[in-house]
């Protein structure tokens, strides 16, 4: 996939400067799911939960050989059938070549960030195949021609005004509707859709590897319909997010609910385990599940990257981060945005491919207390940035400052010295020493230093 | 109680009222203050950049530096051994008026020093450091400061080190209230300002929008207090640029100036005059 990430700094700067409704919108609708997260937590033991999981999670990772392998059995035992797909190229002919087997003509989807990452819908398109993304955010940003800004909630960054305009002039909806009105002029393109099609495409929340289930969790009704009518159904999952039994399942429900919208658990929670085994049977004919892994066994071997595959991709980390609520997902330039992606897109991308992302994070931790697998997000963050230093794929000037810092601060005379001096000199003096204070002035006061430092008050006795 | 200051770079440059504040607050509270003269900067900007060989070289330093001022627990040379003020003499603890650099000696040099975080030992320095609300409420088990600060609405700011990774969820309100001051809930008490260190300067368009947030939220008061210098020099940066126009005081003087305001209320002088006076003498380093 074609990433923009290298543009972090300049794209974010210009969200924010340009359009500022993003940051109104993504910063409301984050508080919003945060504080739903907090609530959710508290009615439970969340952290004894979290720990659980967080164990569930780490081991599996270390046995997915095994669970791969106990799945794809399964799976085929009940009649679905797997494929393997090494990076999103395979992936995207897999699809195609179902597409092609079971003469498809039209597309129903669930939302997927598998799919978003594997670039699916443009070679479907590409195909003559009509594409309807059935989720309504997703929906959104279909008519728009835009990409998801998060994980959960793809179209957090758009106002309500803005839905209202898009489907008065697109779906002849009546002008300022409100939510259930807009949801119902796109229930009436998509219902037709979902009548037409021959094939549904979702992700999967779970793969368990004991029964062989896809599980799916929504509160739209969109992935039940777009599993269930359509002829063929196929499900894109990343070979992380495999569960080992069935009784590991209902826990992961919960806990994902609760962490993303602090809901018990989904309004609709699906799980799909093979074609109907009967004609006269409800279900698709035909169910295929594409194992992807495009990257994630380079960062499954990667000695710290490794613990980002225990994601649930509930976005609570999104929500609780001060720094993805300023500009929304679209800054980032790739799919998997904010905290958790910051850390696994140097994973799956190669962290040359992946720069400044680890740099993209103040380390205020609300993430990693956030996370229902509780991914140790600062700490990875600060192993990328050690890698990125090793690698130089940081500015020399940076680098200059801090070796110029250590060999400062490790000589205590020289250091007291340069103190005296920086005071003496005041904030413009200091500032045209230090290259880097001149970003810091654009949208700052300059810090005024002391005209005494501490140790010559303290010389002259504290009173 | 024997207490070695480590005064952190940032506060012995930007901000030395307030950490001569913390000296006097200190005292103010019985103990006895020394200031090991070597003492440099604890490593952190180079720890957040990743520039790990930097940082333990300066975290080493520190060590060094702090070592003879800290006793093993329960050692009787550690307060019996003569105090020179100077020196890295026996004291029962380290204290730095600044969270995030408390953090650092404590959560991240063990990390740093054994070179991965599941087999990091505690230091001996880690275990006697001590952030200065921490310190104050934990360790000396103060909370009651007086009523100097009778009248004053402050909101806190939390730095992100001190309340998600010292856990010091309530201290520096429980000290200010405790002093007389009113604690003014502010929605977005808990978020990051947009300081962290190198990311002000690399993501500075972020950075800024953050503190906007902070600052877009506050309630009426009349100072925003928080007890890392880091914190106050961005966003009080941003507040001076915008003209917002609040004024950001460090905790440690906040504490003082309601300790020092009681002490000469209890002379018999009026209150307000006083302290208002003792405010015009001493102007805040950071404006």
């Amino acid at each position: 996939m074609h990433t923009r990430i290298r543009d972090y700094p300049s794209r974010s700067s210009e969200i924010i400067r340009d359009d500022p409704g993003v940051r109104d919108a993504v910063t409301g609708a984050t508080i919003a799911f945060d504080q739903k997260r907090l609530q959710g937590y508290a009615e439970v033991d969340a952290d004894a939960w979290r720990r659980w999981a967080e164990g569930v999670k780490s081991h599996t990772l270390t046995h997915l050989d095994r669970y791969l392998a106990e799945a794809e059995t399964q799976l085929e035992a009940n009649g679905a059938e797997v494929h393997w797909a090494a990076d999103a190229a395979e992936a995207r002919e897999i699809v195609m070549s179902l597409a092609a087997r079971h003469s498809v003509k039209s597309v129903v989807k669930g939302k997927s960030m598998v799919a978003e990452e594997i670039d699916l819908n443009p070679a479907l398109e590409a195909a003559g195949i009509e594409v309807y993304e059935t989720d309504l955010g997703e929906y959104i940003l279909q008519l728009l021609e835009e990409e998801p800004s998060h994980i959960l909630g793809p179209a957090i960054h758009k106002s309500l005004q803005q839905v209202q305009e898009l489907f008065a002039d697109r779906l002849g909806s009546e002008p300022g509707g409100d939510p259930d009105t807009l949801a119902r002029a796109a229930r009436r393109v998509l219902r037709d859709a979902f009548i037409q099609a021959d094939m549904g495409i979702t992700g999967g929340n779970f793969l368990v590897a004991e029964t062989g289930t896809v599980a799916l969790i929504e509160n739209e009704g969109n992935i039940r319909l777009t599993t269930s009518l359509p002829r063929v159904h196929v499900a894109v999952v990343g070979i992380e997010k495999l569960l080992p039994r069935m009784a590991d399942l209902s826990g992961f429900l919960q806990l994902t609910a609760r962490a993303a919208t602090g809901q018990p658990i989904g309004c609709f929670v699906s799980l799909v385990q093979g074609p109907a085994s009967h004609p006269d049977d409800d279900g698709p004919e035909a169910v295929h599940v594409v194992l992807v892994d495009n990257g994630r066994t380079d960062v499954l071997a990667h000695e710290h990257a490794w613990e980002a595959l225990r994601c649930l991709r509930c976005g609570a980390c999104l929500n609780a981060c001060p720094v993805y609520r300023q500009t929304g997902g679209h800054a980032y330039g790739y799919v998997y945005s904010g905290p958790i992606g910051s850390v696994l897109d140097p994973g799956l991308l190669g962290l040359h491919e992946a720069m400044p992302l680890p740099f993209a994070s103040s380390l205020c931790g609300a993430c990693e207390d956030a996370c229902p697998v509780r991914i140790p997000i600062p700490e990875m963050l600060l192993e990328w940035r050690r890698e990125a230093q090793e690698e130089g794929l940081t500015p020399w000037k940076e680098r200059a400052a801090l070796k110029g810092l250590a060999s400062v601060a490790t000589r205590p005379g020289l250091y007291r010295l340069a103190g005296r001096i920086g005071s003496r000199l005041g904030a413009t003096g200091v500032a045209r020493g230090l290259p880097m204070l001149g970003e810091w002035a654009a949208d700052r006061a300059l810090p005024q230093p002391s005209r005494r430092t501490f140790r010559e008050l303290w010389r002259k006795g504290i009173e | 109680m024997r207490v070695a200051l480590f005064v952190t770079c940032l506060a012995d440059h930007y901000f030395a009222e307030a950490a001569a504040d913390t000296v006097r607050l200190l005292r103010h509270l019985g103990c006895e203050v020394a200031f090991p003269a070597d003492q440099t900067c604890c490593g952190q900007p180079a720890y957040n950049a990743g520039r790990l060989g930097e940082a333990r070289r300066m975290a080493e330093h520190t060590l060094g530096v702090f070592a003879g001022a800290v006793g093993e627990p329960g050692d009787p040379a550690a307060s019996d051994a003569p105090a020179a003020p100077d020196g890295p003499a026996a004291t029962d603890a380290v204290v730095l008026p600044s969270g995030s650099c408390a953090t650092m000696v404590k959560k991240f040099y063990p990390r740093l020093l054994a070179g991965g975080r599941d087999t990091a030992p505690p230091t001996a320095l880690a275990d006697r450091t001590f952030d200065l609300a921490e310190f104050i409420v934990h360790r000396l088990g103060v909370t009651e400061l007086g009523s100097g600060l009778a009248g004053r609405r402050v909101a806190v700011h939390q730095g992100c080190h001190a309340l998600r990774e010292l856990r010091l969820e309530t201290e520096p309100a429980v000290l200010l209230e405790g002093a007389g001051a009113e604690v003014v809930p502010w929605e977005a008490q808990e978020e990051c300002c947009g300081f962290g260190g190198l990311f002000s300067v690399k993501m500075t368009a972020v950075s800024a929008a953050m503190a906007d947030r902070k600052l877009d939220t506050l309630p009426e008061v009349d100072w925003v207090v928080s007890g890392d210098g880091g914190c106050v020099l961005h966003l009080d940066g941003r507040n001076r640029a915008r003209g917002t126009g609040v004024e950001f005081v460090h905790l440690a003087t906040a504490l003082w100036r309601g300790v020092a305001g009681d002490a000469r209320a209890a002379e018999g002088s009026d209150v307000a005059a006083v302290r208002d006076a003792a405010e015009a003498a001493r102007p805040l380093e950071a404006r």
